[in-house]
């Protein structure tokens, strides 16, 4: 993946199966995720059903279960899982040196969704 | 030297090649190179260690006693004499002199290059905590730190091993075996977290307490503690402390690159090299561990041959690229057979396939994404590895196969027995299907056909799956086979992650003693890694209740309302409620949470329908510093979030009322002090009304009290949820003493055997009224005995979570609260 990566820590401040916040100014908020097994995932911090918190639910595999309505999203492709439907952007990330990166553009370049007005 | 004339001659035509290292790298390159092109290169290899080349991989048997060192020498001194080698040990390069193509050693020889070969490997990461850099604090890289190692097994004593991968857990193996008392200090939850899933990892630390080992997971090293100049032991953040007459250090190792630094060539985590091992000096080749391939350094053997086969073949002109490798990790721990490849973390996409069977100590996961194998971990029977490993490596489409893929090759490649379903049909009728019973199949299918339509039927029946359940899938194959589609589902499962039922699963708990998560998925063949999440808070409760003061608390399988001590809210804020015991409250108390509703810029307050004053819009950033000011004003939570006892509603009672018949506030007070803090199936309230116009609304709780002239009437199972249920009568007690030892039995009976998340109305619905009355009422001695276990269990859970995050008192405890505090970009 081409472009530049943002250094937001080493890999030992979230726990497994945890996941950690990250504000982004002007833009919109990150959860960034730790499985079980080790892996790292970030996605906007928004279910898109109602908008829940994702970073709070509890992490299965590679998915997270939404702590307002119990939808299941997959950590990987930001898509809702089982029978809802429904798709969160996701963060690419990358690990390197026992450090989290994730891509700039998809994080500085993110706005929030402008709701449209009637001309 | 009196080399032959031939030689000499050649030299004048030959290219001189310098290799920087003589480990398992730099000699591979090299004998990749001479079978390709023998007369090309004169050789001259540096070596920092003052021997010949050796597989340092071998080291970890080498400790252990089951092998001499002599045993693990790849190539001996002839090697390097008969190929016109010239080796230099223990003289290692220093510099890098590109501009004239030379390299200066420690001595000062000068060596002039054509090519360089840079495989210098990797170095031992020393974590840099005080005492690091005492004499007794070793690494395990090299034969020097064996030696060492053995010196201080012969003296006995205590081991202290930091490290809790690969490298750490042999080094430990090692020590045991010569006598030392181990201890393995991991930072992370697990052991071996990189290559192993947590149930595997579970399973390997008990197999390794067993052998006398001490694993502490979760353990971050404070420092190295000192005595006379010398190692003398551990402390850890949390205050242990671990004797040791030796430390081994075996946090991970990192690419050995300073001197390729030094010498301006191109590094991130590696020497950066393409796919022909060339740096981004054409004249300088790197190989091994000190590389940096398509950004992946690599800490395994494996990939050192593929990245040789590439180099050689560049620099004798017949260039094939390294494309990367897929590695597989084995432990070098006698008796214990574990493996990993590839990527285990599975997801979507990908789909986990899991075999467990505790009987046998087994546990296989296999990851498969598309029709690909992806990655596999094995513990307990490993034969299969290599298979599974070649269909990971040449991408192999298993679908025909996927079916029996987890029974491994000789079953999966066994034709028509790739359906399941066939190979229990082809089975003989006295083939076994339940070891642990001894049932046969015959057995087994003359069961159904005498009306068994179910597991659970055929469970009860002929006792096949009734113990370990391991055998549950060839039961449902054998019900297909006899029935069609006259199978009859079983009573609900606690989940999709398990055949087992919430009565099972429970039972199964106390019955085979199982303490921890990781330990019921395995001993109850969970088909998934680690669960989900319904059940992974269902077997946290399972397991608290079991074993008070024993079980620890697994704070990622609670629901976030539990686990930040707030009611999450639509918008993503939290509520706060402290508790007001009993109803009541003082005017300081009213201040303090005014103050606190100020100051944290609570957007409603409100009354709760349980008497208590809810705070709300709170922010989650803020949560830590509201409980401090509560707690410092007198007020604990109200675990108003909690599947837990929320609130004890009153009336006035006889101290006001001109109704009241008996103390309700004073009686509604002495309840919630006995019973805040314990942990239920779900919610549970409660409630003391003082006179039969029942102010408090007792009889639509989990338990109410309706004081009468003549004592206290006891009423249970109400509930004004979605579906409204007024009590049942339980029965009638004449004191306080006993409406509170009553009260105390029924949550007990409530807590040991309701469902997770089932309330006491559905529960006495499903057990029926007379159950609890013959549970409570009929049995001798049981209101006593329940009480007793309800006593003990709140010795435990009475500890009040505000107080032990705000205050930091219980540091473990509060390890999640940096869950509160936000990630921050260092270079936005």
């Amino acid at each position: 993946m081409i472009g530049t990566w943002l250094d937001i820590g080493p890999i030992d401040q979230i726990e497994p199966g945890m996941a950690r916040t990250l504000p982004v100014r002007d833009g919109e908020e990150i959860a960034v995720f730790r499985t079980m097994t080790g892996d790292f995932y970030a996605l906007v911090n928004k279910c898109p059903h109602r908008q829940g918190p994702l970073s709070q639910g509890i992490v299965h595999g590679n998915a997270v279960t939404c702590p307002l309505h119990n939808w299941n999203i997959s950590l990987k492709t930001g898509e809702a899982l089982g029978d809802d439907e429904g798709c969160v952007p996701t963060i690419p990330l990358k690990v390197d040196a026992g450090r989290i990166f994730l891509l700039r553009d998809a994080v500085i370049g993110r706005q929030p969704p402008v709701e449209s007005k009637a001309a | 030297m009196n080399a032959p004339a031939s030689f000499d001659e050649a030299a004048t035509t030959r290219e001189r090649l310098v290799v920087i290292g003589n480990g398992m790298a730099g000699c591979r390159a090299v004998e990749e190179i001479l079978a390709r092109d023998p007369s090309r290169f004169d050789i001259t290899i540096f070596g920092a260690e003052p021997r010949v080349n050796y597989n340092r991989i071998m080291l970890s048997p080498v400790l252990a006693g089951e092998k001499r060192f002599e045993e693990i020498v790849i190539n001996p001194q002839g090697w390097y004499d008969d190929n016109g080698i010239t080796l230099v040990s223990g003289d290692p390069v220093e510099h890098i002199d590109r501009e004239n193509r030379s390299v200066v050693s420690h001595s000062g020889r000068v060596e002039p290059y054509d090519r360089l070969l840079i495989a210098t490997g990797s170095d031992p990461f020393i974590i840099p905590v005080p005492g690091s850099n005492l004499p007794g604090v070793v690494t395990f890289r090299d034969l020097d730190d064996v030696d060492k190692m053995l010196a201080a097994a012969d003296r006995g004593g205590n081991a202290v091993v930091i490290g809790g991968g690969l490298l750490g857990l042999e080094a430990a193996h090692g020590l045991c075996l010569r006598g030392m008392k181990v201890t393995v200090i991991h930072l992370m939850p697990s052991l071996m977290e990189r290559q192993l899933d947590e149930a595997a990892g579970w399973l390997l630390k008990t197999e390794l307490e067993r052998r006398g080992q001490t694993i502490l997971t979760g353990a971050d090293t404070e420092c190295v503690l000192e005595k006379d100049g010398h190692v003398a032991g551990v402390r850890l953040k949390d205050g242990r402390e671990i004797a040791a007459d030796i430390v081994v250090m075996a946090v991970g190792i990192r690419p050995a690159v300073s001197l390729a630094k030094s010498a301006g060539l191109e590094v991130e985590r590696g020497i950066v090299v393409d796919d022909h091992m060339v740096t981004s000096d054409p004249a300088i080749l790197a190989v091994g561990e000190c590389v940096q391939h398509r950004g992946t350094c690599y800490g395994l053997v494996a990939p050192l041959w593929g990245m040789c086969r590439s180099l050689a073949g560049y620099v004798t002109g017949e260039p094939n690229g390294y494309e990367g490798s897929v590695t597989s990790t084995k432990l070098k721990v006698s008796g214990i057979d574990l493996f990993s490849a590839g990527d285990f973390s599975g997801g979507d996409g990908g789909e986990d396939i899991v075999m467990r069977d505790a009987a046998r100590g087994i546990y296989k996961r296999i990851v498969v994404k598309g029709d690909r194998i992806a990655g596999a971990v094995l513990y307990g029977d490993t034969a299969d590895g290599n298979w599974y490993f070649d269909l990971l490596r040449k991408g192999e489409d298993i679908s025909a196969i996927r079916e029996a893929l987890i029974f491994g090759q000789a079953f999966a490649s066994g034709g028509a027995l790739a359906d399941p379903n066939a190979a229990v049909a082809a089975l003989s009728d006295d083939a076994e299907i339940c070891g642990c019973n001894g049932v046969s199949k015959g057995t087994v299918v003359e069961t159904i056909k005498a009306g068994a339509c179910s597991v659970d039927a055929v469970r009860s029946q002929c006792k096949a799956s009734a113990s370990c359940g391991s055998c549950t899938g060839l039961v449902e194959s054998l019900l297909a086979l006899t029935l069609g589609d006259e199978v009859q589902s079983g009573p609900k499962t606690l989940c999709k992650c398990t055949s087992f039922t919430h009565d099972d699963v429970r039972r199964l708990i106390l019955e085979k003693e199982l303490k921890a998560i990781p330990q019921v998925m395995q001993e109850l063949h969970w088909t998934t890694p680690d669960g989900c999440a319904s059940c992974r808070p269902a077997l946290n409760y399972y397991l608290l209740c079991a074993w008070p003061g024993e079980y620890v608390d697994d704070q990622k399988s609670r629901f976030v309302n539990e686990r930040l001590h707030a009611n999450i809210q639509k918008d993503g804020t939290y509520s706060v409620v402290p508790r007001m015991w009993g109803g009541l409250t003082t005017p300081d108390e009213l201040r303090a949470i005014a103050d606190a509703a100020d100051k944290y810029g609570a957007r409603t307050v409100k009354v709760t329908g349980g008497q208590r004053i809810d705070l709300f819009g709170i922010r989650k950033e803020d949560l830590p510093a509201i409980w401090a000011d509560l707690n410092a004003a007198g007020m604990v939570s109200g675990h108003a979030y909690g599947k837990a006892l929320r609130t004890v509603k009153t009336c006035v009672g006889s101290e006001w009322c001109r109704f009241g018949t008996q103390d309700s506030t004073g009686l509604g007070v002495k309840i919630e002090q006995m019973t805040w803090g314990s942990w239920m199936p779900h919610k549970f309230k409660i409630a003391v009304s003082g006179c039969p116009r029942n102010c408090a609304e007792a009889t639509i709780k989990d338990f109410g009290i309706v004081c009468v002239d003549s004592g206290y009437e006891l009423h249970v199972g109400g509930n004004g949820g979605i579906k409204v249920r007024a009590t049942d009568l339980l029965c009638k007690v004449e004191t306080e003493e006993q409406a509170l030892e009553y009260c105390a039995a029924f949550i007990q009976l409530y807590r040991e055997q309701a469902h997770y998340m089932e309330r006491t109305a559905p529960w006495i619905e499903r057990v029926g009224l007379d159950y609890v009355k013959s549970r409570m009422l009929d049995e001798p001695d049981a209101i006593r005995k329940l009480a007793a276990r309800f006593r003990i269990s709140q010795k435990y859970s009475q500890d009040d979570p505000w107080a032990q995050r705000a205050s930091g008192d219980r540091k473990d405890l509060h390890q999640h609260l940096g869950e509160f505090r936000p990630l921050v970009l260092e270079n936005a």
